[in-house]
């Protein structure tokens, strides 16, 4: 660890984790996708384009905000917020979006193919497909089209096919494996933008650094602002990118505390939840070696989470990685805790927070009370809550209370 | 020796092709297994591929997905299928082939399910996810419990990958005859009967063709570039709707000599 922390290895091994499992035909799409990737990182041409792009297009940097007031309501460590969802698009996903569909032209690749479960992804994808005029497929639960239909619209209007998955929970892990399904047919002229860091490598790392911006920001803010680094960094964790972008650049500071918070749903003690570092298993989906939930057959059991973004079975290799070493923390918030954390966030802060980033919030605001007031916390605000307004409001029955 | 190897030893003497149906173990019952098993070497199946069901299989089209589906609400597990497979064993002479991912063998324990597999007389595995970069992890156990792994090849591997995975295996090896998932499909790319004639000279073990092939023309023309064919999808239909007679039409359709005008 810290030091020497050069994961994955060569065969995108973290430790037992991650790897390749899938199946022969998109071996060699994968093998290519590492050495254009590979290229891409030194190539100062790509990497300006790419700035440039998340610059003027996206609106980097975001934010490091002091949250006083939340600060004063927790009562502890100083509380600043990542603005993530300030970027275009609304939440971190586009950070990832832009990088891949920019290595996809790179390729050769015209068109691209893409799962969402909250829809940012997918609105993420269409908006950077758009922008480079790629042909864009995405592939969404009818489950989650149903709770998220303003970004199915949104991506609609972008240009891009949604195309419904019915299957299994009609959720974020039915949509990939169609993503797959589809990716496996149609492998020559398309790219498969993966948006989190799951998947067979190198997808958890390519994610995992074009989403590194959000931890580099935050490093180089948080030493300006109070010239030392933050004594933890919080974020919320489905697949667990925006997590995985935040902790990456902290990794070797052993003194900062990283810790990732998973969807507890209905509570880890019931079977609607969806935190599968906190109570799954090491298995293989969706080509990588992970945390899941799973049952004692190994069949991949239906996560639940209030939060679109945050209902998927398994979790990232790394992350997975992580835990076992001790390096990152890993917690669990209740739908009920997220629903109270975002509504304490808007009254407080004026910030209407994704229900996905809400569970950063809640757990930051249990947290902050049990560290001293010199010390200072940095939650990834990892997404805006516009597309949560209505899930909200059904929830709380049309009552800001 | 493998009784893979030698029901290809056997083909190749009589100069036959070979007809490997796939069925999913647990799709109507667990009971029904052994029935299906002995209706299909009866057919003149040289071997039969069993799929274990698993909750996400993203290599397969809607008919295993369906198939998979009931045989899982059937209440079919991994060590169910291998009871099942001991208990039939003994009057079945053909080889006896698993397919399933990864995660219910790891799920089980990969030590633990290829000793009960070796003890239940399972000849072959089949894992669509576990390409060759990854199977350090399983094969070698198998190997040496005198179980084949078969691989796959398919028509986006290079040929030098083609030919270091065909060297590997002592079964035979999977060619995947399109881009794609399982399922029936109405016509395969014109130069499929050059690649798989490719596939062939460079592999020291036989070559079945897989993936999309349904009806007798297509056993026929395959079997014209290569050692034989995998049926799954359409198999598992003609079962389920009762329909043994096109079952058995369909693996005669690899015993009749091709006749040339």
């Amino acid at each position: 660890m810290n030091a020497a922390y050069t994961l994955p290895d060569e065969r995108g091994h973290y430790g037992t984790y991650g790897g390749r499992y899938v199946p022969e035909t998109l071996m060699q799409a994968i093998l290519e996708l590492e050495e254009e990737y590979k290229k891409a990182q030194a190539d100062e041409g790509f990497q300006k384009e790419l700035q440039g792009l998340l610059k003027d297009y996206v609106g980097r940097e975001t934010p490091l905000y002091f949250a006083e007031n939340l600060t004063k309501q927790a009562g502890g460590a100083k509380i600043y917020l990542k603005r993530e969802d300030l970027n275009h698009t609304g939440a971190h996903k586009i950070n990832n979006s832009l990088g891949q569909a920019l290595l996809a032209q790179r390729m050769g690749k015209r068109k691209i193919v893409a799962e969402t479960g909250a829809g940012q992804h997918g609105v993420a994808t269409a908006t950077a497909c758009a922008l480079l005029n790629l042909e864009c497929i995405i592939f969404m639960g009818e489950e989650d089209i149903r709770r998220q239909q303003l970004n199915v619209f949104r991506m609609e209007l972008l240009g891009a096919k949604v195309v419904g998955v019915q299957s299994g929970s009609a959720t974020l892990k039915d949509a990939v494996n169609e993503a797959l399904r589809y990716w496996v047919t149609n492998v020559e002229d398309t790219h498969y933008i993966l948006g989190s860091v799951m998947g067979p490598h190198p997808f958890p790392m390519i994610v995992r650094d074009f989403q590194s911006v959000i931890g580099n920001e935050t490093r180089e803010q948080y030493l300006e602002k109070e010239g030392k680094l933050p004594d933890a960094v919080v974020a919320c964790i489905g697949g667990g990118s925006n997590s995985m972008g935040m902790f990456y650049p902290f990794i070797k500071d052993e003194t900062v505390r990283m810790i990732g918070v998973e969807a507890a749903g209905l509570g880890t003690d019931t079977e609607k939840h969806a935190a599968s570092l906190t109570k799954g298993t090491p298995g293989v989906l969706h080509g990588a070696l992970m945390y899941l939930l799973q049952d004692e057959h190994g069949q991949i059991q239906e996560a639940h989470s209030i939060s679109a973004g945050l209902d998927y079975p398994g979790v990232g290799p790394e992350h997975s990685y992580l835990k076992d070493s001790g390096r990152a923390e890993y917690e669990s918030i209740t739908d009920e805790e997220a629903l109270e954390a975002l509504q304490l966030l808007c009254k407080l802060e004026g910030i209407i927070p994704a229900l996905e980033s809400s569970h950063a919030v809640a757990y930051a605001l249990k947290l902050a009370p049990q560290m001293k007031k010199d010390e200072g916390l940095v939650i990834c605000l990892s997404g805006r809550g516009d597309k949560d307004v209505e899930t909200v409001r059904a929830r709380l029955g049309g009552k800001g209370q | 020796m493998n009784r893979i190897e030698k029901v290809f030893q056997n083909l190749k003497q009589n100069n036959e092709k070979a007809f490997v149906p796939y069925i999913m173990a647990g799709d109507g019952g667990l009971e029904t297994l052994a029935e299906k098993i002995t209706f299909l070497e009866k057919a003149g199946a040289t071997a039969i591929e069993i799929g274990i069901p698993f909750s996400d299989p993203v290599a397969d089209g809607p008919v295993i997905q369906q198939a998979g589906i009931r045989a899982l609400e059937a209440g079919t597990t991994l060590r169910g299928v291998l009871a099942a497979i001991a208990e039939i064993r003994p009057i079945v002479h053909i080889p006896l082939i698993f397919m399933t991912y990864m995660n219910p063998i790891m799920a089980y324990g990969i030590g633990n399910f290829i000793s009960d597999a070796s003890a239940s007389g399972v000849d072959g595995l089949i894992l669509p996810d576990l390409p060759a970069e990854e199977e350090e992890i399983i094969a070698p156990i198998a190997e040496k419990a005198g179980i084949e792994i078969i691989r796959l090849v398919t028509l986006t591997s290079p040929l030098e990958r083609i030919q270091e995975i065909a060297a590997k295996g002592k079964g035979f090896l999977y060619a995947v005859t399109v881009n794609g998932i399982t399922g029936a499909r109405k016509g395969f790319k014109d130069e499929l009967g050059k690649h798989l004639e490719r596939v062939k000279e460079v592999s020291p073990i036989p070559v079945l063709a897989g993936f999309g092939i349904s009806e007798p023309e297509h056993v026929k023309e395959m079997n014209q570039h290569c050692d034989g064919v995998i049926v799954g999808s359409r198999i598992i239909e003609l079962l389920q709707s009762g329909e043994l007679a096109k079952v058995e039409e369909l693996i005669a359709s690899s015993k009749i000599e091709e006749i040339k005008l």
